[in-house]
């Protein structure tokens, strides 16, 4: 769609540059349709002065009559009438018609060329061959042509061509046309270039002048404007519009400099006052009467930038570029409006309103005819600034004229009005046709006030949705806000608060102070024209709040708020419920105790820090916190230690409570002020995932717990802060905390709360609702959880040793300690402590029991009154309220388990069978343990309670039986194991049996001994008899102790029973070592001679008979021994064989003497090797006893455990060394396996050795210059 | 982002890329403080477009100045967009002639150059209203000499 095709609808002035013809005009006129048609066929290459880029450009032309009026005279600048070219047309062929005529013709024609210095000609001499058939005996047909070119080409043969049978569709005849029509463009081209090149030549001089006092902008213009049209005209619109845009800004700088005080005279025509402001016209290609009127020097401002703005929109829409005819409008209209100013030109008020309005819509229009729907709708982002622009003047027009208001316009409003429509003038013929038109929509907007807010709704609803299909919402809603303010001065606040409400949101999302306070107060206005009550107090609370507002409107907000909530409700009674946030904040909570966990009705208290915002204090009715009451967990906890406590409530406050029980609320920016607080902090935990077979993990992870949050869009999120959206509901919370007539200042307040704690459960804040008359601040919700719990606890019982450790045999103190729980102690209360014989309860007068409260604070002492009966011990407790505690002490006496630990004495004292060990052996600290237990009945139970108490032995007792030959010695060795020191005394060693063959004679000391901390004491006594004494011997030792420390001495018996087995002295050891033969004395390497003689010392006995199963052999009795001579200290080589077996005749004093050889290694008194003679039972010896195996091993045993640690370590000595001996296990391996021998020790009392401790001393060899060093 | 307006108004204020609020704003004459934030906070429209307009044909990506965001009758509003989507916005009063594209186009560079030294203070966290005594006087020498 070329633009050019366009053109006669719009363009009038149909202009080509002009060529004349002169000659034959009949030739001329036969060509023309021919010449007109194929000249701008092709396009010619522009070469242009000045550096300009070459253009292909299609010629046309206007071929006139030649005439010499159309020559240009001298001073003449008009370029859109100047010929560019003179064309002389003949077809003469005859020389004599020539020289007669055409020669004289064309003469003429040059002459007159000349004269007005023109030399931009052509001659075309067209031949036909019709013609020349006429008349064949003529020329040949050069000589013409030759002859023109002689007679007027000098040197310019290019001046004259041929055009050759024009008329005729042969190849001869188009080759002639193209080679004419080249030459002829290139000589219109030639032209142009030289003749415009003369003519900027001559403007830029003029332009030169410009400061020049007579210079005139107009007539410069004019001139400039000339080059402009012959652009246009050869469709070079580009070029065209620079011209323009040259005079544009030529102009706009005349104009700032005039500003600056640069003022050039012709510029005062422009500052005339204005009088006529009807607006652009772009519907003429040129506005003659504007043009005129710039000619003659009489435009004013508006007249020459609206003329100018008409060239340059009718340019650029030829050049397909209407967009950019739209924001130069829109440049131009602020541009005027400035200019007019900085040139002080007189506006009447409202006029220029006009002139920008009529323009915008002109613009519109213009552009929306050159455009398809698609096309203005793909570009609204272009049109919609003339929109808006006119959508603002218009409004203001409205406001000027008295249309807005809701009375309509007064007189004074309609005088304006009529002198407006006077400045119009009449309407443009162009338009008139037109029912849209600028002109007429401007006059019946301003005819009446419904007109006025049709056309004014049309402008701005239009303007609005092309700014949102654009997306650019902040504008729409800006224009929205206009259009809510028209609405609140038309008496329609409920339109107009939509639209504010969605300005509001937007500058709440992006936290534009300033825009939200304002929109605020608009939207209260709204708010309180429409009656609506809650919505207006909330944003009176608001705007109390906001900092951005002056004192005086904050505290007129305030006041609405406070005067309403004085009045007295009529009819309903209705509490109206408002936000809290926009009237207070919590800031913060803490807890006293700071542990917020307290026993069921206890004093908690909480302490609110209010930060209040109002600007002057305000006092609170009622200041409450509703509290959700759940009884998870609190109920079933028991004792909640302070540890414990805390750790629980690691949630609340989600790490901002503190240790000291303080919440501190995240601090929001006051409403307001730049509400856009940061995005609330990542809450991440940690997460693991076990399989759930064997708990190995499978997967550990961090999770985010508030995504909702943190991912929530921005617009959603906008709306927390609007109050309107979300209704504030009060909670029917059955648990209030309360306080009553608070008066909150302005800045921070405390406020004390006492939480209730009548029952257990966790109590969770969840509003926060402070009462001012008839309206209700809510905090709907308490954010971080806030938490206190309150806690049941039963009645408990414990006892505890006051000591480190209870030492038995002794008093010692326990600490009762009873907290109460929820039970209260009633007068008659008692504790039943059950008596047992083993621990009997001492019942000491001067008892004190303590009550303290909860936090351990003393709120009583009693002293205990104590009743002991034969079963039961009865302990009357103190009056004690609940959850306190009572502590009383009372003295206990484990008595000391006499002996070792039979089976049969582990019952409890009520017959009850003890399922475990009443005293282990050891324990690390080497002291045996008694536990007893108490069987105690409590007030609050009818359970009873048991309550275990570990008493330690502080002695330790080991006997040893002590031989001299005959003669027997019982040694007892009291171990203090304590960590106490003793006093000893009386102490005691006495059998079981009493026999009056038996006595034992002490040894020991009378006096009281003293046995410190981890020591012993020995005593011994010596075994008498007159007669034989039994093979069993079972003995108690006693002794008194008391601590030595202790004021009054009273002694405890210490008893400790043991027995003793085959106590009398079988046989006598004694061996000798004799030096070699020949020595005196024994010799290191030397062997010597031991002797061992076993000499029997008593008769047979009963016992011995079963025990030992001696063998009748020859009518003696004999009895099979081993012996057994060891050197442990390697001080010996025994050689030859160390062991033996003898057999002992069972008689008194039968004696067996045995040899062997030892060589002494070293040097010295060395000991005597040890013998040991053990009894050696025949295979066949069980066998023959088999009833009493079982007892013989019980027996073995109890005689092993009796004999002590010592003893036991020789035992099992020798029974890993005698392999064949064992005891229970080698009976059964004898009866399953082969018969074989057994060993087996004597009693520790059973065999005397003489020689134990002898020593024999050996002299060194004499050869002991070798001397072996063995280092080990 | 931030604004200023130039001529006798002038006002600056930041914004973050996604959350336009304002980290400064400053304007000159007080009084119609109110019209400056509204015509601030409205031209955000044409910088978002602009900026958007950016990602698509890749101009030159180092050309933060985003030149004039759009006219008004009384002001003209330029923009001007950090490398982190940091905008800034001048507002200058149209008569104020002045002030072509080449100063207001160093303004907004000195002001990146404070405002990046702002954000070099570690004690500022980013997102926070500019308290900075060093750019306040910056942002009033800079006013002074437009006016």
């Amino acid at each position: 769609m070329e633009p050019h095709e366009e053109k006669p609808i719009i363009y009038t002035m149909e202009n080509k540059p002009i060529v004349t013809c002169a000659g034959d005009q009949a030739l001329f006129t036969s060509l023309y349709n021919s010449l007109t048609q194929q000249l701008p066929r092709e396009p010619m290459e522009w070469r242009r002065s000045y550096g300009r880029a070459p253009k292909m450009i299609h010629l046309e032309a206007n071929f006139v009559q030649f005439k010499e009026e159309l020559l240009p005279k001298e001073g003449n600048r008009a370029l859109l009438t100047f010929p560019f070219l003179h064309i002389y047309w003949t077809d003469c062929c005859d020389t004599e018609v020539y020289k007669a005529s055409v020669k004289e013709d064309i003469v003429r024609w040059q002459s007159l060329l000349r004269l007005h210095s023109t030399t931009d000609w052509l001659i075309v001499v067209v031949e036909s061959d019709t013609k020349k058939k006429n008349k064949t005996n003529i020329l040949p047909r050069t000589s013409i042509v030759d002859k023109i070119r002689n007679d007027f080409c000098n040197k310019q043969s290019d001046r004259c061509v041929i055009l050759s049978d024009p008329l005729k569709d042969s190849s001869r005849s188009q080759e002639s046309w193209s080679s004419f029509l080249t030459k002829l463009r290139t000589l219109l081209l030639m032209s142009f270039t030289k003749n415009l090149g003369r003519f900027e030549d001559d403007m830029r001089t003029l332009r030169e002048k410009r400061t020049e006092p007579g210079w005139s902008f107009c007539d410069y213009f004019m001139v400039q404007e000339e080059l402009a049209f012959v652009f246009e005209m050869l469709q070079q619109f580009e070029d065209a519009l620079v011209q323009y845009d040259e005079l544009d800004a030529l102009f706009t700088q005349y104009v700032l400099n005039f500003g600056a005080g640069d003022g050039a005279n012709w510029l005062c025509s422009f500052c005339q006052p204005l009088r006529s402001w009807n607006g652009l016209l772009l519907r003429r290609p040129i506005d003659m009467e504007k043009r005129e009127l710039i000619q003659h020097g009489q435009a004013s401002l508006l007249d020459l930038r609206s003329y100018l703005f008409s060239r340059q929109c009718t340019l650029l829409i030829f050049l397909l570029r209407p967009w950019e005819v739209t924001q130069r409008a829109l440049e131009l209209l602020h541009n005027c409006v400035q200019e007019l100013r900085l040139l002080e030109v007189s506006v009447p008020p409202g006029a220029l309103d006009c002139w920008v309005f009529l323009s915008c819509l002109e613009v519109l229009q213009r552009i929306e005819g050159c455009c398809d729907r698609a096309q203005l709708e793909a570009n609204c982002s272009h049109t919609v600034g003339l929109w808006t622009y006119a959508t603002e003047k218009l409004k203001s027009l409205g406001s000027l004229c008295g249309l807005v208001s809701e009375n309509g316009p007064n007189s004074e409003d309609l005088n304006r009005t009529v002198d407006l429509l006077a400045g119009l003038g009449a309407e443009r013929p162009e338009t008139a046709n037109s029912l849209q038109s600028p002109y007429k929509k401007l006059k019946e907007a301003l005819s009446s006030v419904e007109a006025f807010e049709k056309h004014y709704l049309e402008l701005s609803h239009a303007a609005m949705e092309m700014y949102r299909a654009i997306g650019r919402m902040r504008s729409a809603r800006l224009v929205g806000k206009s259009l809510a303010e028209f609405y609140m001065r038309k008496g329609d606040p409920q339109r107009a608060e939509a639209f504010l409400q969605e300005s509001l949101k937007s500058y709440l999302a992006e936290g534009w102070a300033l825009p939200v306070a304002h929109t605020r107060k608009q939207i209260a206005e709204c708010q309180k024209q429409l009656g609506q009550t809650d919505e207006y107090l909330q944003t009176s609370a608001l705007l109390a709040s906001d900092t951005h507002l002056t004192d005086m409107e904050r505290k007129h907000f305030c006041q609405e708020i406070l005067s309403f909530a004085g009045q007295t409700a009529e009819g309903h009674a209705q509490k109206v419920v408002l936000s809290m946030n926009a009237f207070a904040q919590l800031r913060q909570l803490q807890f006293r105790p700071a542990t917020a966990v307290v026993h069921v009705g206890a004093a908690l208290e909480l302490e609110l820090s209010l930060r209040s915002l109002m600007p002057v204090p305000v006092r609170l009715e009622q200041l409450a916190v509703s509290v959700h009451f759940s009884l998870e967990k609190g109920g079933a906890r028991g004792r909640a230690g302070p540890g414990g406590g805390a750790g629980n409530r690691g949630r609340v406050g989600q790490g901002q409570g503190s240790p000291c029980g303080t919440v501190l609320f995240p601090g929001e920016s006051p409403p307001g002020a730049l509400p856009r607080s940061q995005p609330p902090a990542l809450e991440l935990y940690e997460i693991q995932d076990r399989s759930p077979s064997d708990g190995a993990l499978n997967s550990a992870g961090v999770v985010c717990k508030n995504v909702h949050l943190l991912l929530r869009r921005q617009d959603s999120s906008a709306s927390l802060d609007t109050p309107s959206s979300t209704a504030v509901a009060v909670e029917d919370g059955a648990q209030l905390l309360k306080t009553h007539d608070v008066s909150l200042l302005p800045g921070n307040n405390n406020i004390l709360f006492t939480a209730p704690s009548r029952e257990p459960g966790t109590y969770t804040l969840r509003q926060l609702c402070a009462t001012v008359g008839r309206i209700q601040f809510v905090l709907p919700h308490i954010y971080p959880i806030v938490q206190y719990e309150v806690y049941s606890q039963e009645p408990q019982l414990s006892v505890e040793p006051l000591a480190d450790n209870l030492l038995a045999g002794l008093p010692q103190r326990v600490k009762f300690i009873i907290v109460t729980g929820h039970y209260s102690i009633k007068r008659g209360d008692a504790l039943q402590l059950s008596n047992s014989d083993a621990m009997p309860i001492l019942s000491s007068s001067g008892c004190v029991a303590r009550v303290l409260s909860s936090d351990s604070e003393l709120v009583a002492e009693t002293t205990l009154s104590m009743q002991s009966s034969e079963k039961v011990t009865s302990v009357s407790l103190p009056l004690a309220p609940p959850y306190h505690s009572v502590e009383f002490q009372l003295e206990v006496q484990c008595h000391i388990p006499a002996g070792p630990v039979r089976p049969e004495s582990e019952r409890l004292t009520n017959g009850e069978p003890w399922h475990r060990a009443r005293s282990r052996q050891r324990t690390s600290s080497g002291m045996s343990v008694v536990d007893q237990k108490i069987s105690i009945d409590c007030p609050w139970s009818i359970y009873s309670t048991l309550v275990a108490l570990t008493f330690y032995i502080p002695f330790k007792a080991k006997h040893l039986l002590l031989s001299s030959g005959k003669r027997k010695y019982i040694q007892v060795c009291l171990q203090n194991v304590s960590d106490m020191n003793f006093h000893v005394s009386d102490q005691q060693l006495a059998e079981r049996q009493q026999s009056s063959s038996l006595w034992l004679q002490s040894l020991n000391a009378k006096a009281k001994q003293l046995v410190h901390s981890k020591q012993s004491v020995f005593c011994l006594w010596e075994v008498k008899w007159t007669c034989e004494p039994p093979a069993s011997l079972q003995c108690v030792f006693s002794i008194n102790f008391c601590p030595a420390d202790a004021q009054r001495s009273v002694f405890t018996p210490y008893y400790y029973e043991f027995q003793l087995d085959n106590v009398s002295t079988l046989y006598s050891l004694s061996a000798d070592i004799q030096p070699a033969p020949g020595e005196q004395q024994c010799r290191t390497g030397t062997l010597c001679g031991l002797e061992v003689s076993i000499v029997r010392l008593a008769e047979p006995s009963d016992s011995e008979q079963q025990d030992e199963g001696p063998v009748e052999t020859g009518g003696f009795c004999t009895t099979k021994l081993m012996y057994e001579v060891v050197d442990n200290s390697s001080n010996w080589a025994v050689c030859g064989k160390s062991s033996g077996i003898v057999s002992m005749p069972v008689a008194a004093n039968a004696t067996h003497k045995v040899r062997m050889e030892v060589m002494p290694l070293f040097a010295g008194h060395l000991p005597f090797p040890s013998i040991k003679v053990l009894k050696y039972l025949p295979h066949n010896a069980p066998s023959t006893i088999p009833p009493d195996t079982d007892g013989c091993v019980e027996n073995d045993n109890i005689s092993l455990l009796d004999k002590g640690l010592d003893d036991q370590a020789d035992t099992s000595s020798i029974r890993s060394r005698g392999s064949v001996h064992s005891l229970g296990g080698g009976s059964e391996q004898q009866q399953r396996g082969l018969p074989m021998p057994r060993l087996e020790p004597f009693g520790p009392g059973q065999v005397f050795n003489r020689s134990q401790g002898c020593q024999v001393l050996v002299l060194p060899s004499k050869d002991d210059h070798v001397l072996e060093v063995n280092l080990t | 982002m931030m604004t200023m307006l130039g001529g006798e108004p002038f006002l600056l204020v930041s914004k973050q890329e996604q959350q336009n609020y304002p980290l400064y704003i400053r304007s000159v004459p007080s009084d119609s403080e109110l019209k400056f934030h509204y015509t601030v906070h409205t031209s955000l429209d044409v910088v978002e477009e602009k900026v958007s307009a950016v990602g698509k044909v890749i101009v030159d990506q180092r050309e933060l100045y985003l030149g004039l965001l759009y006219p008004t009758e009384d002001y003209k509003v330029y923009g001007y967009v950090t490398n982190s989507k940091v905008k800034f916005v001048i507002v200058v009063d149209s008569s104020n002639t002045s002030l072509r594209d080449n100063e207001i186009r160093s303004m907004f560079r000195k002001l990146h150059n404070s405002f990046t030294d702002v954000m070099c203070n570690p004690f500022y966290n980013p997102g926070d209203p500019i308290q900075s005594k060093v750019f306040d006087s910056m942002v009033s020498s800079m006013m002074v000499q437009t006016c």
